[in-house]
């Protein structure tokens, strides 16, 4: 075991840094890519990195990665982050979307779609979540119907983060309602611009609109834009959410431990700084040592990979806990400031970062599988308990119950 | 012994209920969150009326001479609305200063007018960031001219009488500023909820005139503290409650699985802790409650535990009301977030439940 970089990868390590101090003004410094400015930026610099082989670093060479380790792949996204603290809008197209089309898309597929992906010309969106399947994404009711070589679509999908600047977006939808829910699935990649599709940001509770409505009136899809089998879209959900839960980032705007101990230290309380308080020190340590597990078991799960391993089950833990930790941290931060803690905007510390942190952070504990579902795939998946009965087992789709909301 | 309230009390509770129900549903601190209106003024008119402003007034000064234990209960409803009104700064703070510290001139000139709503009182204490004891205030009196900056004072922007805590030599004094005049500059801040108003209020050689004995801030102000405690209990309590019933009918409603969510034992059990949470944090409420209305020295730890279990289980009423709606607990149309916010206010104006914590030990020790 050990900790330090081994020779190449300090090697490594040095390039990255080198290469990104010297084109340090091209980092974008804009908020969440809600505007076109944002987005141009972003596609700007991504395209840099593309050309100077740092996008998609654990990709194939034929689609324009370097075929780099995942150690290597978090070295680079380590010195990236110093320098560059805004959301990756690609992430879920790079991370998630792109890894499936590699498993499970025809060879057609991969050449037309996978290096302008990683080149950031073009963005993509998930299309999974409906108003009445979250958490039970296979109880999707988007329907597709086939219509020569083409697939009819209809239905509503919902929390589509950055559908409004997407090109691409991948949509599962209903092909069989008269079987089992997971069995009559089928995975589409399909056109944002496709007449039919209806796109209405949804504002959240922190005010950005960073997802949406996308409605989908007779959309019509080529066959040939088809992943995997028909009624067989089910495991390339899974594919897909398995990187999703290693690739989601926890970023919380930029703050991370450090600033709230730097709170802390410049913080008074009754004359000292409220960093000599026991109680803020034991929650800090508390903080700290639970942020570092979580960074420690990502490294042992990357020392697996490395070692040939596929990213398992256990891969949920991260996100378990860093989400709700985060929200703990900002709703802490927020108490610290004392009464002061509730005002925004310039008038607060870090000029509103933690108040707007507090109000952002309750969307980090539901986006890419709740803390309750990953709870299951812990308990279920890596402890082998015995599952929750299922309501609906056996059952064929449209038999199956649902509810008023 | 008798620990429930009176049938009275009950039926006062059940009007106070019905009134809001009619005139205070949610969209009205959407409204208030959604405009550039610092609060909802027809309510405000309303809520005069009711006789609510002064339930604990006595007849002699305009109120209506309820009592605490009254005042508790509207408390508990309007927390329950989340009023976008300025009742905790006006009643809990400067009303109840004026009760315990003030000279019956005093509360003849000022109390007739926060009864009625026509004045709107707040209590001025935080200096910006952190916690101050009262040994670091920076704002002085001297003579009866008062100087400082008070950050953030709730609905500062609306007030029409301060409740200043101040330096006074080497002692700490209450002081009363008239608004608006000459030396006082207000500046509405924006907040975590907008639904309620916070400003900074810069006072600059502004006339004042002390409140209770000169030199005695330090323990009115801790007194003062207790008492708005206790009701804020109560409006935290309200709010807590109206977001579980809210997030237990939506979970029978949502299907996952074939099953209303409510089935899973994951969201059951979570339900049934904030169910508990918050009947510790009532009776805690109601103790303190009967100590205010009764003038109990045990008020000083019973106010502090009111608090500090009141805020903690909003605070966790609110962060489970969005977890389990699920992704439209995070949207701006439902209302979760609306008790997000409100629960996060009200948790941090009068101290955070750590510091009421902190409060209790020294207390209890000291
Ligand atoms: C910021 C954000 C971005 C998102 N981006 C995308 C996106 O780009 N694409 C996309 O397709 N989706 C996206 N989502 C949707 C997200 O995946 C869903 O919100 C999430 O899976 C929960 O589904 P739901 O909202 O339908 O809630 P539900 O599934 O209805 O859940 C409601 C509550 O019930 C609980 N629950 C459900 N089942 C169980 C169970 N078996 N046991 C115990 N508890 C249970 C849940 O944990 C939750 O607390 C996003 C969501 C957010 C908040």
């Amino acid at each position: 075991m050990d900790f330090n970089d081994a020779p190449e990868e300090a090697a490594f390590r040095a390039e990255a840094r080198a290469w990104l101090e010297a084109n340090a003004q091209a980092v974008p410094t804009g908020g969440l890519g809600e505007n076109a400015e944002a987005v141009a930026d972003e596609k700007r610099w991504q395209a840099l990195k593309a050309d100077a082989g740092w996008a998609c670093l654990t990709w194939p060479e034929e689609y324009g990665g370097r075929a780099a380790s995942p150690m290597q792949n978090v070295i680079w996204n380590e010195e990236e982050s110093k320098y560059k603290a805004s959301v990756n809008i690609f992430s879920i197209g790079q991370g998630m979307l792109g890894p499936t089309l590699m498993v499970h898309g025809t060879e057609e597929q991969k050449q037309r779609y996978l290096r302008p992906m990683l080149r950031g010309e073009e963005i993509w969106s998930q299309l999974f979540s409906e108003p009445g399947a979250g958490s039970d994404i296979a109880g999707l009711r988007t329907h597709c119907v086939r219509d020569g070589d083409d697939w009819i679509t209809n239905g509503q999908k919902i929390w589509t983060s950055g559908a409004h600047y997407s090109d691409w977006g991948i949509l599962v939808a209903r092909t069989d309602p008269n079987v089992v829910k997971h069995a009559g699935l089928s995975y589409f990649i399909v056109d944002m611009k496709a007449p039919g599709i209806e796109i209405r940001p949804i504002k959240q509770i922190d005010g950005g609109s960073g997802f949406n409505e996308v409605f989908f009136n007779d959309v019509r899809i080529p066959d040939s834009s088809r992943v995997g089998e028909i009624n067989d879209g089910w495991r390339c959900v899974i594919t897909t959410l398995m990187n999703e839960r290693s690739s989601l980032g926890m970023s919380l705007g930029g703050l991370g431990i450090d600033d709230l101990i730097e709170l802390a230290r410049e913080t008074r309380w009754d004359g000292s700084a409220a960093i000599d308080d026991a109680s803020v020190r034991r929650r800090l340590a508390d903080y700290y040592i639970r942020l570092k597990g979580v960074q420690y078991t990502s490294y042992r799960s990357l020392t697996a990979l490395s070692r040939g391993a596929t990213p398992g089950p256990e891969g949920s833990i991260g996100k378990l806990v860093s989400a709700p930790l985060r929200q703990e941290m900002a709703s802490f931060a927020v108490d610290l400031l004392g009464e002061a803690g509730v005002l925004r905007g310039d008038a607060s510390a870090a000029r509103g970062a933690w108040q707007s942190a507090y109000l952002g952070a309750p969307g980090i504990r539901l986006a890419g599988g709740t803390d309750e579902i990953l709870r299951n795939i812990v308990a279920e998946r890596v402890l082998g308990l015995p599952p929750e009965m299922r309501a609906d087992k056996g059952m064929a789709f449209k038999e199956i119950p649902t509810g008023s909301l | 012994m008798n620990f429930d309230f009176s049938e009275e009390q009950k039926l006062l509770q059940q009007t106070a209920r019905d009134y809001l129900e009619e005139h205070c549903q949610l969209d009205a601190a959407r409204q208030v969150l959604e405009s550039s209106a610092p609060y909802a003024s027809d309510l405000w008119k309303g809520v005069a009326e009711m006789g609510w402003l002064g339930a604990a007034i006595p007849e002699a000064y305009g109120g209506a001479g309820f009592g605490h234990l009254e005042l508790a209960l509207i408390a508990q409803e309007l927390g329950r609305a989340l009023a976008p009104i300025p009742f905790s700064s006006s009643v809990y703070l400067a009303t109840e200063a004026l009760l315990l510290a003030g000279t019956p001139e005093q509360r003849t000139r000022y109390l007739p007018g926060l009864a009625s709503g026509e004045r709107i009182g707040t209590l001025a204490h935080s200096e910006g960031a952190g916690r101050g004891g009262s040994p670091g205030l920076t704002t002085r009196i001297e003579g009866d001219r008062v100087s400082g900056t008070k950050i953030p004072v709730p609905d500062g922007d609306v007030a029409g009488l301060i409740v200043a805590v101040v330096r006074d030599a080497d002692a700490t004094s209450l002081a009363l500023v008239e608004l608006p005049c000459e030396g006082v500059d207000v500046e509405a801040l924006d907040s975590i909820d907008p639904s309620r108003s916070q400003a900074r209020v810069t006072l600059n050689d502004a006339p004042a005139e002390i409140l209770g004995e000169r030199g005695a801030g330090e323990d009115l102000a801790a007194r003062l503290l207790d008492r708005a405690a206790t009701l804020m209990a109560f409006e935290q309590i309200g709010g807590a409650e109206r977001a579980l019933s809210i997030t237990r009918d939506f979970c029978m409603n949502r299907y996952a699985f074939g099953r209303p969510i409510a089935s899973f034992q994951a969201l059951k059990h979570r339900l049934a802790d904030l169910f508990v949470a918050i009947e510790l944090a009532k009776s805690n409420a109601y103790y303190a409650a009967w100590a205010l209305q009764n003038d109990e020295p045990d008020l000083a730890t019973a106010a502090c535990s009111a608090r500090a279990s009141a805020s903690d289980a909003f605070e966790l009423a609110s962060k489970e009301m969005i977890q389990m709606h699920g992704g439209v607990g995070f949207t701006w149309e439902y209302d979760c977030h609306l008790f997000y916010r409100r629960s996060k206010l009200l948790a941090v104006t009068l101290g955070s439940a750590d510091l009421w914590r902190d409060r209790l030990i020294e207390r209890l020790t000291g």
